[in-house]
Parts: structure tokens; C-alpha cells; sequence
């Protein structure tokens, strides 16, 4: 019996689990690999004697060297850093502000005004750029950060609205019922009471937005045009790749070191992250 | 210290529903009035209004001398009790018992005694640097009222407070409750469905049903001459028996017949059963108003059990009579067996009639 669950253990989940594993990390692997295998390793074929294609056997750190000295990569990964998080501020504020509304005033139009910021939502981004860049020109914010930080929340105020209005529903309205008899308003119940209760929530937005603009590549490609506005993903793929030749390395190099601020986020905040998503409080 | 006074209080919802319906009520200086009906009768509704939750469709509600229609919550002097407690859970027991006195300025030295005074009374001083979560159902329980009782105020609200607790810790709760308001002397209005709590708790009971006020009155009031064929068998467990009777008058004497039941109609109830002579009636008797009997009578008649309930206390026989199941309660030292033939009889002091249409009591 128990040789049996054993091996069915095995079989149903560490297997598929380890297929899965290896599925997602995949990348990030050969990501990591690529950025420190010298060019002659990059280029080399497979069939090669000695060849060590899943690994590297000279690990150098000329990639990273090249793309921090010879590329504006600190520029990038400052602008990225800033207008990430404003933007992010930017967005939980009034998304905080508005989820509340939406979950807990009852107004005239409340509900077409939540369904109609889901549906701002949809609209596609490479749509949504062309307007954008419009009132980008005519306020003159093109090639600063500000184009970027003011036009990312166009995206994230109804995602971070929508994720918190979830969030909101789940904590018991009595709470701040008696808060008001407490002896607070409904703008102090919702600061002192609300907001404390649901920071799982407001986290998990925070850090979906924070990845949404991290990771942004359309406005960022369209409204900044000089090298030293550039933010991550555009610069990296504007200055490494030149006609048809890839810096392999320092792309993967850009890549890597641009991802790991992203990951330290999602491992500081993981265990809220996860009620976040799943919306638990207990009074 | 306040008296309470709701005056043709009306709540219609967008919807339409009609929840409260010209509720009038007297809530007296330091009574404990309690509301009890089935869900969705428009007591919790009513509470809510007092409490400032739910905007008024019509009507007055005075808090000592002031109208408080539209006042908003803090500015009421109440404290109110949820049912799921609604303890903040970022907060330790202190500061969920502190938060409403910091929320009217008062300062740390005042705020630290008060709350060493509440925990003391309901016996949580133990657990004042936990957090709700660490705590059990009557812990939270516990520190949900001495949340309320920090402050003071003017009036308690309690909201169906003891129905998320095991049946145990409900009735020990219960006592607690009443022994605290004796002690506090505040105003307390209390919203349960259980009738049972509405008895031992109320000063008076206010029944409703559909938005309604049914009665108000003193629990033995209400038990022993409730208003309404609704009150009869709401109060009270095992409910009323009730059965169909029509009215006959021979001579001098008037019976009340259903199917294999003749009863003569007491004298004291003559005069006012007179008139419907001819009509159906509904006749209300309590278990305990049925007895067994020795022989035949004015009151008695002839049924068989149908199942025994030995409680210990006391025996519940259920038999028929009048072509509907009905309850005696007799004591437990009578021998009866199931499906026996017995002849039982029934207390003529405590018979009730009721106008089968209006329902009201006659």
C-alpha cells in the first residue's frame, strides 16, 4: 500500500512538477549562462569538440563590463527604477481611492463606472499609443520621464481599481460600520481601518504595477527618442542590437541585470502577494 | 443615559423592499429592550437606523432629547456589538478597545484606565497585546463589548451578538450580558432572532414580523397574553399548539369543536367568544396547559401518542387531536408508553382563541 502511494506520488506529482520547473527557469538559465560565456563560446557550433552548450567553461565578466561602460545601462536602469515608481504611486493612489468607491459607495452609475474603467483596460496598448502620443506632443512631455510616468497609469489605475475593488469586498463592512460609530468619518474609517486591513492587497497591486511598467516597451519606444531617456527593455534592444548584429552577451547581460530588481520584489512580498490574490481577512 | 425614542420609522430600499414599516417605540432610561423576529422581519434594519448605518425613509428617532435622524454615526453617543465581532485585525485587543476613545481625543493616561476598567469587568486583561486572531469566539466576543462599554456611551447596540457561539458559551454569554447591564445601568437595544434570548435578556420584547411591530411588553406579557396568533407561536418552545375550531352555542353554553374535540368555552372567555357563535376560530394551547387526565370532562379528550421525547426535566408527548399534531409537556414521572390510548385534558385558564382571518387574539 504505502510502496504504492509512493510511486504514485512520484509519478503524478514530483514529475510533472520537475517538468514544470525546469520549463519556467529554462530561460532565465540560459539567460544567466549567456551573459557570462565568452563570444568565442557564443559563437561556436555545437558540434565543436569540447563544446559545452547548457553551461560555459571559461565564465568571463567582459559582457557585463561592456554593457555598463560601453552602453548608458545605469541611465537605463535609473530611468526604469524612477518612472516605475511613480508611476506605481501614481496608480495605487488613485486606484485605492477609486476601488473603495466602486466597493463600497452606493452612487447613480456606480456600476457602468466600474465595468467602464475594466473596459479602459482592454483597449489595447499599441491602439491606445496613438491618441496618447497626440496629447504627449501638445503638453511637450516627449523625451521625459514624464510622458512615461503620466501615461502608464492609463493602464494601471483600472488594474490596480480593479484588483483593490476585489480586495475591498472581501474585508467585512462592518468594520469600518464600527469605526464610524467609533467615533471616525468614513475618510478615517477608510485611512485607519480599510487601508491597514487590506495592504495585502494594495502590495500585490503594487507590485503587478510595478512589473506592468518595469516591463512597458511601447510608449517607453515611442515617447523617448534620445539614448540617455531610455528605460530597460528599449534601450537594451535599441543599442544592442545594431542592423542585424546581436551583442548576445550584453543583451543577456541587460536582460539579467534588469530583471533582478523585479524578482527581489516579488520575494520580499511574496507571502502577501499570495493573500492578495486569494483576498483573506479574518476578523 | 438616554432614552430612546423611535416615532413612525419607515425604510424603503432603492429596490423597492419595504423593510420598516411604522415602527413606534418608547425605549426607556436604562432598559434593555430587545427585538426578536424570524429574518427579514426589519429588526436588524430598525438597529441599523438608530445606529446612523441606514438612511431613514421617513420617521423621527430621538436619542435623549435630540433627533439624531441625521446625525452621522459618530456623533450618536452609541456603541454597537456585530455578530462576526468586526475587531479590527491589525490592531491588538488594546488598541481595538482604545480606538474609539483616541478617535475623541482622550488622553493616554485616561485612555489606559478606562480600558484596564472594561478588561477587568469582562475578565481580558490577559489577552489585552493580542490580536484578534490569536483569540477564541467568546474572547473576541469579550473584547467586542468591552469595546463598546469604554466609551460610555449613551446607549448599547448589540446585533444578533451571541449567534456565532456555541450553544454553551451562548447561554453563559447571555448571563454575562445581563449581569453587565446591571451593572452599567446604560440603554441597550438588542437585535436576536432567538426567542429564547429575547425572554431572559429583555426588560420588554418588541415582536416583529414583515417590518411590523406585532407586541411589545414584558416577556411574561408576551408569553402568558400575546396579541397575535404570530407572537403565540413565535414565543415559546415547543411552540403553541394550534387548531381550527368552530363555535357553537347550545343553551347557555358555548363549545368549540374540531375534529374529536369538544371543549366547553371557559366563563371567563364566554362573553367575549359570544359573538362569533357559528364561526372558525384558531384555538392556541401551550404544552404545558395540557395534562393527562383521569376521566372525562368539560376539557378532555380522548388521543393515543404518537412519540415519546424523555428530556429528563420533563416528557414532550406528541399525539393528535383536532386533526393536527400538537405537544403536551407533562412531568417526568408520568408513565406513558408510545402509541398508548390516554385521555388528556386541557387547562381552561390558559386556552387562547383567535379570529382565524385577522389572527388576532380574542
Amino acid at each position: 500500500m504505502l510502496i504504492e502511494r509512493k510511486w504514485k506520488k512520484w509519478v503524478y506529482f514530483y514529475l510533472p512538477m520537475a517538468v514544470f520547473i525546469v520549463f519556467t527557469l529554462f530561460p532565465f538559465y540560459w539567460m544567466a549562462v549567456t551573459a557570462f560565456r565568452p563570444d568565442a563560446e557564443l559563437y561556436a557550433t555545437w558540434r565543436q569538440p569540447n563544446a559545452a552548450p547548457l553551461w560555459t567553461l571559461h565564465p568571463t565578466l567582459e559582457h557585463l563590463k561592456g554593457l555598463l561602460q560601453t552602453t548608458a545601462f545605469p541611465t537605463w536602469l535609473w530611468n526604469t527604477m524612477l518612472i516605475a515608481i511613480v508611476s506605481t504611486l501614481i496608480s495605487l493612489v488613485c486606484g485605492m481611492f477609486a476601488g473603495y468607491a466602486l466597493a463600497r459607495l452606493k452612487f447613480r452609475g456606480s456600476e457602468f463606472l466600474g465595468t467602464a474603467i475594466f473596459i479602459t483596460y482592454l483597449v489595447p496598448q499599441t491602439l491606445l499609443f496613438i491618441p496618447l502620443a497626440d496629447i504627449v506632443r501638445d503638453l511637450q512631455l516627449g523625451n521625459t520621464p514624464w510622458a512615461l510616468m503620466l501615461t502608464y497609469p492609463t493602464f494601471l489605475i483600472p488594474f490596480c481599481t480593479w484588483l483593490l475593488m476585489g480586495y475591498f469586498k472581501t474585508i467585512p463592512k462592518e468594520l469600518e460600520e464600527c469605526a464610524r460609530i467609533d467615533g471616525a468619518t468614513r475618510f478615517g474609517a477608510m485611512v485607519r481601518i480599510i487601508f491597514p486591513v487590506a495592504i495585502p492587497g494594495i502590495l500585490s497591486a503594487g507590485i503587478f504595477a510595478f512589473t506592468l511598467s518595469w516591463n512597458e516597451f511601447i510608449y517607453a519606444l515611442v515617447f523617448m527618442a534620445s539614448a540617455d531617456q531610455k528605460t530597460v527593455p528599449v534601450g537594451v534592444v535599441s543599442e544592442l542590437i545594431r542592423g542585424d548584429i546581436f551583442f548576445w552577451g550584453q543583451l543577456m547581460a541587460g536582460a539579467l541585470l534588469g530583471s533582478v530588481p523585479v524578482a527581489l520584489v516579488y520575494s520580499f512580498f511574496v507571502e502577501y502577494y499570495v493573500t492578495g490574490l486569494t483576498g483573506s481577512v479574518k476578523g | 443615559m438616554a432614552d430612546v425614542s423611535i416615532r413612525q420609522l419607515n425604510k424603503k430600499y432603492e429596490n423597492g423592499f419595504h423593510a420598516v414599516k411604522d415602527v413606534n417605540l418608547e425605549i426607556r432610561d436604562k432598559e434593555f429592550l430587545v427585538l426578536v423576529g424570524p429574518s427579514g422581519c426589519g429588526k436588524t434594519t430598525t438597529l441599523r437606523m438608530v445606529a446612523g448605518l441606514e438612511e431613514i425613509t421617513s420617521g423621527e428617532i430621538r436619542i435623549g432629547a435630540e433627533v439624531v435622524n441625521d446625525l452621522p454615526p459618530m456623533d450618536r453617543n452609541i456603541a454597537m456589538v456585530f455578530q462576526n465581532y468586526a475587531l479590527y485585525p491589525h490592531k491588538t485587543v488594546f488598541d481595538n478597545m482604545a480606538f474609539g476613545l483616541q478617535m475623541r481625543g482622550y488622553g493616554k493616561a485616561d485612555i489606559l484606565k478606562r480600558v484596564r476598567e472594561a478588561a477587568e469587568i469582562l475578565g481580558i486583561e490577559p489577552l489585552l497585546e493580542r490580536k484578534p486572531r490569536q483569540l477564541s469566539g467568546g474572547q473576541r466576543q469579550r473584547v467586542a463589548v468591552g469595546r463598546a462599554i469604554v466609551r460610555h456611551p449613551e446607549v448599547f447596540l448589540f446585533d444578533e451578538p451571541l449567534s456565532n457561539l456555541d450553544a454553551k458559551l451562548r447561554v453563559q454569554m447571555r448571563v454575562e450580558l445581563k449581569r453587565l447591564h446591571e451593572r452599567l445601568e446604560t440603554t441597550a437595544i438588542y437585535v436576536t432572532h432567538d426567542q429564547v434570548e429575547a425572554m431572559t435578556l429583555g426588560t420588554r420584547v418588541v415582536v416583529m414580523k414583515d417590518g411590523y411591530v406585532q407586541q411589545v411588553g414584558e416577556p411574561l406579557e408576551l408569553y402568558g397574553r400575546p396579541a397575535n396568533k404570530f407572537v403565540a407561536g413565535f414565543i415559546g418552545s415547543p411552540a403553541m399548539n394550534f387548531v381550527e375550531v368552530s363555535i357553537s352555542g347550545s343553551g347557555d353554553t358555548l363549545w368549540a369543536e374540531a375534529h374529536g374535540l369538544r371543549l366547553k368555552v371557559p366563563a371567563h372567555l364566554k362573553a367575549r367568544l359570544s359573538a362569533t357563535a357559528g364561526q372558525r376560530l384558531t384555538l392556541g394551547v401551550r404544552p404545558e396547559a395540557v395534562r393527562i387526565a383521569n376521566g372525562a370532562g368539560d376539557y378532555s379528550f380522548a388521543t393515543a401518542v404518537d412519540v415519546l421525547e424523555p428530556l429528563g426535566n420533563e416528557i414532550l408527548l406528541n399525539f393528535r387531536a383536532g386533526g393536527v399534531p400538537m405537544v403536551a409537556r407533562v412531568d417526568p414521572g408520568v408513565r406513558v408508553k408510545a402509541h398508548e390510548n390516554i385521555q388528556l385534558a386541557l387547562d381552561p385558564e390558559r386556552l387562547h382563541f383567535f379570529d382565524a382571518k385577522t389572527e388576532n387574539a380574542i
